[in-house]
């Protein structure tokens, strides 16, 4: 009897997060698009629109118009299922996101580990979609996706781990809770250097540039979405950016103080700190060039790695003081 | 190049990447430096290094500076560049012959002077489809008779639109400047 609110409030909470991908998306395709623009001393788009900013939704027009095509020799299961399972873990990863004080999907305990879990399946979808479509640029694309995915998991939950011992919880909103409105009452003061690693760790998962390695344009052509036309490259593009909204909500809520902030808390702090960081991602995207695979590797099992264990080993050690 | 410690060059490397943003971020912030083509167009073409065309002499507009060398032709790796020349035979000058000979009286007499041949430029044709704008030509000749247009603008619709007789077209560019 008093599971029906609980379950329209997920249903509710679902078509939210629908509409604020969607939303985002666009809003992330021009965002990036006119920052590369400006960094670059050009416009960016500028035609579609006020300052171009109908030019996602012309772009988004044209992938749904476009044909999609199958390679003869793909597998058709397997080909079609990857962007489906690149895409549609992504509402479950909104879910537990303490946007504001009330404003969550669902109050569950184990937010954090649900969204570390969900995350995971982006690797098999990307591991899908290159080896289904029985092209070697895909294959390629593929196996590094899931090396450097590999990779970089473990310093990024070593990093959120170390946030978990410190407040002995995996409740996003306690977390929230935890943290004061002041940025020196942010997580990022006492555990910078987690942030530092869940932050660059995130980017890689992410693959984004400068870790954009499985979709290699100038090595891969798009990589393990080479074969993709229309709305099923619409959705591993889509899926891209939710994870990078995603990345940096969870940063936002570990170590950015979450909706807390001076003056009045709410939401808007919220979305301010997740722009701030997508700003700083894009930003990353169009400075850094490209990383080779072996210095990919290098970074995480060299730094990364014995960093994230060594702050994990002192946070060990601050909390049983 | 002094080889550098891992240490040093991480620290080397971490710095590198903050530059980077700087660099980056401070682009961000400058004013464009595009032209938005269709509705604003470049005010400044000097540099810019379209086909080349032939260069009048200063005192007669209607003839050019080319003295008919053929270094051009020969200087082009692709082969565009073709002169036409017509030959006209001209009489000497009688000065020639009225020269002052009196005290070598036993000198054999001279041959009879040849018939002088003056050649004159006809066309200049350059076919731009092969030209690969390296710019020999223009370097080579003696005489500065070529420079680049500035036509970032030129387009056309068959092969043959892009074969230029350039003393033509610059004939027709003085009339057009001087009437105009
Ligand atoms: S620019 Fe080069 S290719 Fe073009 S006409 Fe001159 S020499 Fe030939
Ligand atoms: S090199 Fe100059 S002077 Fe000689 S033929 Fe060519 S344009 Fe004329």
């Amino acid at each position: 009897m008093n599971i029906a609110p609980e379950l329209i409030h997920i249903a509710v909470a679902l078509a939210a997060i629908a509409a604020f991908i969607g939303l985002n998306g666009l809003v992330l395709v021009w965002l990036e698009r006119k920052v590369a623009g400006h960094i670059q001393r050009r416009p960016g788009p500028y035609e579609v629109g006020p300052w171009g900013l109908l030019q996602p939704v012309a772009d988004a027009v044209k992938l749904v118009g476009k044909q999609l095509v199958r390679p003869k020799v793909a597998d058709p299961w397997l080909y079609w299922s990857a962007p489906l399972l690149s895409f549609t873990p992504v509402f479950l990863l909104f879910l537990t996101i303490p946007f504001g004080p009330r404003l969550i999907g669902m109050e569950f305990n184990l937010g954090l580990l649900l969204i570390l879990a969900f995350s995971g399946l982006n690797v098999l979808a990307l591991c899908l979609a290159g080896w289904s479509s029985a092209n070697k640029y895909s294959l390629l694309g593929a196996a590094r996706a899931v090396a450097q995915s590999i990779a970089y998991e473990i310093p990024l939950l070593l990093a959120v781990l170390a946030i978990a011992f410190q407040f002995g919880t995996l409740n996003l909103s306690t977390i929230v809770h935890h943290q004061g409105p002041m940025p020196w009452q942010w997580n990022v003061m006492t555990q910078p250097l987690a942030f530092i690693i869940y932050f660059i760790c995130a980017v890689a998962e992410t693959n984004r540039a400068p870790f954009d390695l499985p979709e290699a344009e100038s090595e891969l052509t798009a990589g393990f979405h080479t074969e993709y036309s229309g709305m099923a490259f619409g959705l591993f593009f889509l899926a891209e950016y939710a994870y990078i909204i995603v990345i940096s909500c969870v940063a936002t809520v570990l170590f950015l103080g979450g909706w807390h902030g001076p003056g009045a808390p709410g939401f808007w702090w919220f979305l301010l700190k997740v722009y701030a960081l997508i700003m700083v991602i894009i930003w990353l995207r169009w400075t850094y060039p490209r990383v080779r695979f072996d210095q990919l590797l290098n970074i995480n099992w060299k730094w990364l790695l014995p960093l994230a264990l060594v702050n994990l080993l002192l946070t060990l050690i601050f909390v049983k003081m | 190049m002094i080889k550098k410690t891992p240490k040093q060059s991480t620290l080397q490397g971490i710095k590198s990447l903050f530059v980077g943003l700087r660099v980056t971020g401070h682009n961000f912030v400058m004013p464009q430096i595009t032209t938005h083509y269709p509705r604003q167009e470049v005010d400044n073409l000097v540099t810019y290094r379209g086909h080349i065309e032939l260069v009048p002499k200063e005192d007669d507009p209607m003839t050019s500076k080319c003295i008919l060398c053929g270094q051009c032709a020969k200087a082009c790796p692709s082969n565009c560049i073709e002169l036409v020349i017509r030959k006209e035979e001209v009489e000497p000058p009688p000065a020639a012959e009225a020269q002052p000979d009196a005290d070598k009286e036993e000198a054999p007499p001279k041959p009879a002077p040849k018939k002088k041949v003056k050649r004159i430029l006809e066309a200049f044709i350059l076919d731009y489809n092969l030209c690969s704008l390296c710019g020999q030509c223009v370097q080579t000749c003696p005489v500065d008779s070529l420079e680049f247009s500035t036509n970032s603008y030129l387009a056309g619709f068959t092969r043959e639109e892009f074969v230029f007789e350039l003393l033509e077209r610059m004939r027709k560019k003085y009339k057009a400047s001087s009437s105009g």
